[in-house]
């Protein structure tokens, strides 16, 4: 598989370390009424789809950045790749 | 048609004109008491003891494709119960007892073979650690035996010994351990289940869940809607999807696990003999293949076929262990799919669903399951209880912050 690095260029993703669903990224609110059922939720329960999952991978044999990979989980064809902390400033996260 | 040698003899002198097929290709009936979804391993050997040890009756498998096409079909055949902890020790052990009566249980030779199962260590600190496995192991009835490196060379003289990086210290024998023909244990159950009345109908994908008011009342398939009192859902790596129809979010990811067999060779490998220091295990099957594997490719996938990262790395490990092995040649490769729970351990529990029951998370160890989880599952579905060897592999474990992570790893279905 290549994972084509937004800053790198097209690298092996023998280089990556793989960590999940980009979920991961949407931490609950530890203060929220509901923090306790959101924190099992974020944790350990994951939708797991067959097809485009978003998901994490590290590079960490290369320049150590966190990105987010768009996968299809039944071919593993790669449609999008991008800096994981560009995709979380997108979705409201202050880093 | 019960199968004996004296059976073989009379067939032989006919011209074994009088074989018939084991199973019934029934249609689907209207409805059923109870509907085992996967056949599987794990389903068809559910459907048997809910049958023979249950006494149940109107029970039907649903199986998509054929029985024995997934990953039972698939697996390196490898049974042990060299496992750590409690919740799951027991189960294995249960699974290993019922290994060793299953021939004589199905009337069908699955070619158990309890050639023993080595686990090397390479350092003092993992000789420690199987050291108190082996206590827990014997703790709960298994049987274990700590090898010096001298026992270790008389029985596989083969191995690197002297490897610079990783020495052979050791390692940890199960003798009971072994393996098992795994299509045979399909068609095994399913001959046994069917012969106990049990309808076991192919090509029957299941597409939703009829649920009213919190209740099951039957699955909605390819062939058609069948009502249902009680529905056991089986499904090895598909859990999530079929589990979400129901609306169920599950802690499991699925993930892909390759296998390897080599060339037919002469007797070589003694029994199975995993690495410690790198994920490599071997076996030699009876037709004479190497058949050995390792880690999952450690990433979500629902593609029955890996990548070459892994194979590199098995085949590393394997070089490492036993060099010799350099020179066969490899005849195939195949992957299948796991469901990896959040700790690496299985879920055999109600639903909150009533009526709906789950079977899943076995990770890439649920054959040696096969008998133990079909069991329980079986006395679940009959008694609405879990059996004894089965009460913490539970949906809700996580919340309760019960986990049962033999490795010590974290909720990262990857590492375990
Ligand atoms: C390469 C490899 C090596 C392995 N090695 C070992 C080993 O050495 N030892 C060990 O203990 N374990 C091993 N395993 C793990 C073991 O094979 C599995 O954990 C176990 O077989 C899973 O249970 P099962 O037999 O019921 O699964 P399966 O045989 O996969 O049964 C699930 C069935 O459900 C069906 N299904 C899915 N969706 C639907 C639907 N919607 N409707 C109807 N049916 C459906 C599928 O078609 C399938 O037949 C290995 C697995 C692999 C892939």
């Amino acid at each position: 598989m290549i994972i084509n690095h937004p800053l790198l260029g097209p690298r092996d993703a023998q280089e990556f370390v793989y960590l999940g669903d980009a979920s991961l990224i949407d931490r609950p609110d530890a203060s929220g009424e509901t923090a306790l059922d959101d924190f099992h939720d974020y944790l350990y329960l994951r939708d797991n789809p067959a097809g485009s999952h978003k998901e994490l991978w590290f590079h960490e044999q290369g320049d150590r950045s966190w990105l987010v990979v768009t996968r299809d989980t039944r071919t593993h064809e790669i449609t999008h790749v991008e800096l994981a902390f560009e995709y979380a400033k997108r979705r409201g996260r202050d880093k | 048609m019960r199968y004996s040698a004296l059976r073989i003899l009379l067939e032989g002198i006919r011209g074994h004109t009088g074989w018939k097929p084991v199973w019934r290709d029934p249609a689907p009936q209207p409805d059923y008491d109870y509907i085992i979804v996967g056949g599987g391993g794990h389903g068809l050997a559910t459907a048997h003891y809910l049958a023979k040890i249950y006494k149940k009756a109107r029970i039907a498998v649903l199986e998509k494709g054929w029985i024995g096409g997934g990953n039972v079909g698939r697996n390196t055949t490898i049974i042990r119960s060299n496992y750590l902890l409690d919740g799951n020790e027991p189960l294995y052990e249960f699974a290993l007892k019922l290994w060793e009566g299953l021939e004589q249980d199905l009337n069908y030779n699955a070619m158990v073979s309890q050639r023993g199962i080595l686990n090397l260590c390479h350092s003092d600190a993992q000789r420690d650690a199987f050291r108190r496995r082996g206590n827990a192991m014997i703790l709960n009835g298994a049987d274990a035996e700590l090898l010096d490196q001298h026992q270790v060379r008389e029985m596989a003289p083969f191995l690197d010994f002297e490897n610079a990086r990783f020495p052979i210290k050791g390692g940890l024998l199960q003798r009971r351990g072994g393996t098992v023909r795994h299509d045979a244990v399909a068609w095994g159950y399913a001959r046994s289940a069917y012969s106990h009345g049990v309808d076991i109908i192919q090509n029957c994908e299941v597409t939703g869940f009829k649920i009213e008011k919190g209740l099951v009342k039957g699955v909605e398939t390819s062939r058609g809607y069948i009502g249902a009192k009680k529905v056991g859902v089986a499904v090895a790596g598909s859990s999530s999807r079929v589990m979400a129809m129901a609306g169920l979010h599950l802690p499991i990811e699925s993930h892909v696990l390759q296998a390897f067999v080599s060339e037919g060779l002469k007797p070589l490998i003694p029994g199975v003999i995993t690495f410690g220091a790198g994920h490599f295990y071997i076996s030699q099957s009876d037709k004479g293949g190497l058949v050995f594997g390792g880690d999952i490719d450690g990433y979500n996938s629902y593609a029955q076929r890996g990548n070459l990262p892994v194979v590199e790395d098995v085949l590393e490990g394997g070089m490492a262990l036993m060099p010799m092995i350099g020179r066969a040649r490899l005849l195939r490769m195949w992957g299948g799919l796991m469901d990896m729970s959040m700790d690496g351990s299985p879920f055999i529990d109600k639903t909150p669903i009533e009526g709906l029951y789950f079977n899943g998370g076995w990770c890439y160890g649920g054959f040696k399951a096969t008998p133990a989880s079909g069991y329980a599952f079986a006395h679940l579905l009959a008694t609405d209880a879990p059996h004894e060897t089965a009460t913490e592999l539970r949906l809700d474990r996580f919340r309760a912050g019960a986990m049962i992570d033999e490795k010590g790893a974290g909720a990262q279905p990857n590492l375990h």
